[in-house]
């Protein structure tokens, strides 16, 4: 009798080490699978008037906001489209399973620290195949969309990093947006009171947490090449300084950037560092009155440089020349200045071409911050390329074991430097 | 002593005497048998048994066989993005495994493995048991309440670590605002990487008492009661009679509880990635940790593979161990 219970589960069970042990390969598998059955796909994916898109804008309002520059776009080229979204954390296995089984789609969208790694595959052709002009775009994007000398693609708007502050806090104390580090940690110590922080920001164990590190490492003149310099190890110390003086909450190491907006939302920090990606559901909350600044810089005169972020669209290598041609065309049209100014004024981002700044400003004059920073932002990948998400690793250990007390900002970067 | 418990331990050492005798038996009985039926021409029985076996072992060889040899050649490998496209991946012999080893994560992730499983079951399986005799007296919503205990279970995994990351939050979460009511300063359950793995540890147990409920209980079910009652006659009542009645009795079933659980704990993922993503500072690392994010953050497919094949080999002798425990108890 008693083993009757023992028998009945073991069957089930027993496989359990197998199947989750080799979590890696299974995730594989289906892609193996489809490879057998579904070779040729690229040519079977519809006919020769429709162009396959993948991108990652699956929520809305960016899904519809996006759809709609596509739309418009396929009129301007005369094809047709199938748009396929998937969420932001499976693109990449997306496209990796797809390149696998020849199906990429005829226009990809990448996040453009990653197109390099994807360009080095070999996935991607090069957008001077189809005498695409990149000439009036922002140096940076065109960095981080460029692998060995060859842009492989454009992207209409960017995004970047600023201060975001809660104009009510702030004028209760009478406080005006800082500037530079020691006023930023003045600001923060006297913003501080009950349940609220001065600030926020992420500094969480993923490459979340390097893209926050940067616009204080890099304005501080710190170069991701080598981490273990006096100015990188300085703009680790003001996020140390910060935290050890209840400046900023102990808990920035587990917050992602969408923690830091709900906590600047719900009142809990006075300022924050984010992106204006946010602004959407800041200005649906109407009781909140925020404003933006560039991010602060250490010392008075220096330049603000922050990250660049926003999505690249690329021309895969589907094999199908005819429409390898459509596709580079309707990257073109994606990245045109009319398109540029449609997404940027309605997904509060940043156009590419640095021509249209002025522009744009004078249409989203709350964008001026952001617009201003961009036009200095770097890439994270315009230096090292592919060995950036090394350096973006060593960054994010650096932080957390600074932060949490486990090592100094120098012995810090030099600990996580060993792997 | 009286003659019931000292009835129910002989039974014991008799079971282990007969079944190591069946071990040594059981295949040389088998052997001539097989070889009879294979020299014999193929019946249409056998072609029906056949059939039998025939989606159970394709379903095996697909599904088990294919993964682990893929999973194992793959960690001879150089597999990164690069492979899914030119689907070349170069033999690289066993320079995975020297990265795996030579990497300052892996002895602290092998540890926090160590620390991570024994610690999750020693506490599931005390408290487990602790609940499983508890709830073996009958008493007004005892059902129900054992129903209730299974909740855990049922909400997914994503779920219950968003709900605990923000229970254990340092500023607002429930549990430090109780334990500030109460006089006791927070504690920084998910920040401090002192604490961080004993959070982790203990949101694991509240995850795995039901499993330890459930099947301990169906144990304690299958002791008859007439043990108790003659224990009770002679005077083995409460401590004394979990101590020499239930607890050799339920000994097979434990066995099978430890093992199972070490092999579910160990290859424990989504948890941590949903509590501290294996921060902060490397503090909640474990292998499987390292397998993910080789695999699925850096794309280094042969890296992750090599740190799963050590993930398999480990839950592997734990399945040895707990299919001679087995037998023992279907033998029984």
């Amino acid at each position: 009798m008693r083993s009757t219970t023992t028998r009945d589960t073991r069957p089930r069970i027993i496989r359990r080490p197998h199947v989750l042990g080799s979590l890696a390969i299974l995730a594989i598998t289906p892609f193996a699978l489809t490879a057998c059955s579904g070779g040729g796909g690229a040519a079977a994916g519809g006919d020769a008037g429709t162009l396959t898109i993948l991108d990652y804008y699956n929520n809305e309002p960016d899904k519809t906001l996006v759809g709609d520059a596509l739309d418009r776009c396929a009129d301007d080229v005369g094809v047709k489209i199938k748009r396929e979204t998937v969420p932001g954390k499976d693109l990449i296995q997306k496209v990796l399973q797809q390149s696998s089984s020849k199906t990429l789609p005829d226009v990809l969208m990448l996040d453009n620290p990653d197109v390099q790694e994807i360009a080095a595959t070999g996935g991607l052709s090069p957008l001077s195949d189809y005498g695409v002009d990149t000439s009036g775009f922002a140096k940076g994007i065109l960095d981080a969309a460029s692998y060995e000398g060859e842009v492989y693609g454009l992207a209409p708007t960017v995004n970047t990093l600023g201060l975001f502050y809660n104009e009510d806090l702030l004028a209760a104390k009478g406080i005006t947006p800082p500037t530079t580090w020691d006023e930023l940690k003045t600001a923060a110590a006297a913003l501080t009171e009950g349940d609220t922080y001065g600030l926020a920001f992420s500094s969480i164990a993923t490459y979340e947490g390097s893209w926050q590190f940067l616009p204080f490492m890099w304005t501080n003149g710190g170069d991701e090449a080598d981490l273990t310099t006096p100015a990188v190890a300085e703009a680790l110390q003001l996020q140390v300084d910060l935290v050890n003086s209840g400046s900023a909450s102990k808990s920035v190491i587990n917050w992602s950037q969408a923690d830091v907006n709900d906590q600047f939302m719900a009142g809990k920090a006075a300022m924050m560092i984010n992106g204006p990606w946010q602004i959407p559901a800041l200005s649906a909350d109407t009781n909140l009155k925020y404003g933006s600044v560039q991010v602060p810089v250490n010392k008075a005169g220096q330049t603000p440089v922050a990250p660049l972020g926003g999505e690249v669209w690329t021309v895969p290598v589907t094999g199908d020349k005819d429409k390898q041609a459509k596709a580079a065309k309707f990257v073109e049209c994606i990245s045109s200045d009319e398109n540029q100014l449609a997404l940027a004024e309605a997904r509060f981002t940043v156009p590419t071409k640095t021509a249209l700044a002025e522009q744009y400003v004078a249409k989203v004059p709350e964008m001026a911050a952001f617009t201003e920073q961009v036009a200095n932002a770097r890439s994270r990948t315009g230096e090292l390329g592919e060995e950036w998400p090394e350096a973006a690793t060593e960054i994010y250990t650096a932080i957390q074991l600074a932060l949490t007390g486990q090592a100094t900002p120098e012995e810090a970067f030099k600990q996580a430097a060993a792997g | 002593m009286s003659s019931g418990i000292a009835g129910a331990s002989l039974q014991d050492r008799k079971t282990d005497q007969r079944s190591s005798g069946t071990d040594g038996g059981a295949p040389t009985k088998r052997t001539p048998a097989g070889a009879g039926r294979r020299s014999r021409r193929f019946r249409r029985e056998d072609l029906i048994k056949l059939g039998f076996v025939l989606p159970a072992a394709l379903y095996i060889v697909l599904f088990f066989g294919y993964p682990v040899v893929k999973n194992v050649t793959m960690s001879f490998q150089e597999y990164t993005t690069k492979t899914f496209f030119t689907g070349e991946a170069p033999w690289v012999g066993f320079a995975n495994y020297v990265t795996v080893f030579s990497s300052q994560l892996f002895t602290p992730a092998l540890l926090n493995t160590a620390l991570f499983t024994a610690g999750s079951i020693a506490g599931q399986f005390v408290i487990g048991l602790a609940l499983a005799v508890f709830f073996k007296r009958r008493f007004p919503l005892s059902s129900f309440l054992r129903a209730m205990l299974l909740l855990p279970w049922l909400l997914p995994l994503i779920v219950s670590s968003a709900t605990w990351r923000s229970i254990l939050d340092q500023d607002s979460g429930v549990l430090n605002a109780a334990l500030g009511s109460i006089g006791l300063s927070g504690v920084p359950w998910l920040t401090s990487p002192s604490v961080a793995l004993f959070a982790v540890v203990l949101v694991n147990i509240w995850i795995g008492i039901p499993f330890n409920v459930t099947i301990l209980y169906g144990g304690l079910q299958d002791i008859p009661d007439e043990l108790y009652e003659a224990g009770a006659l002679d005077g083995a009542t409460g401590w004394k009679a979990f101590r020499h009645i239930t607890w050799p009795n339920l000994r097979p079933v434990v066995s099978v509880v430890l093992v199972l659980g070490v092999v579910y704990t160990i290859k424990v993922l989504d948890i941590i990635l949903g509590l501290t993503n294996g921060g902060p500072a490397n503090a909640t690392q474990t292998l499987a940790v390292r397998s993910y994010q080789e695999s699925f953050v850096n794309f280094e497919f042969g890296v992750g593979a090599a740190f799963s094949n050590i993930l398999i080999v480990i839950s592997l002798l734990f399945a040895i161990v707990y299919l001679r425990v087995n037998r023992r108890a279907v033998d029984e």
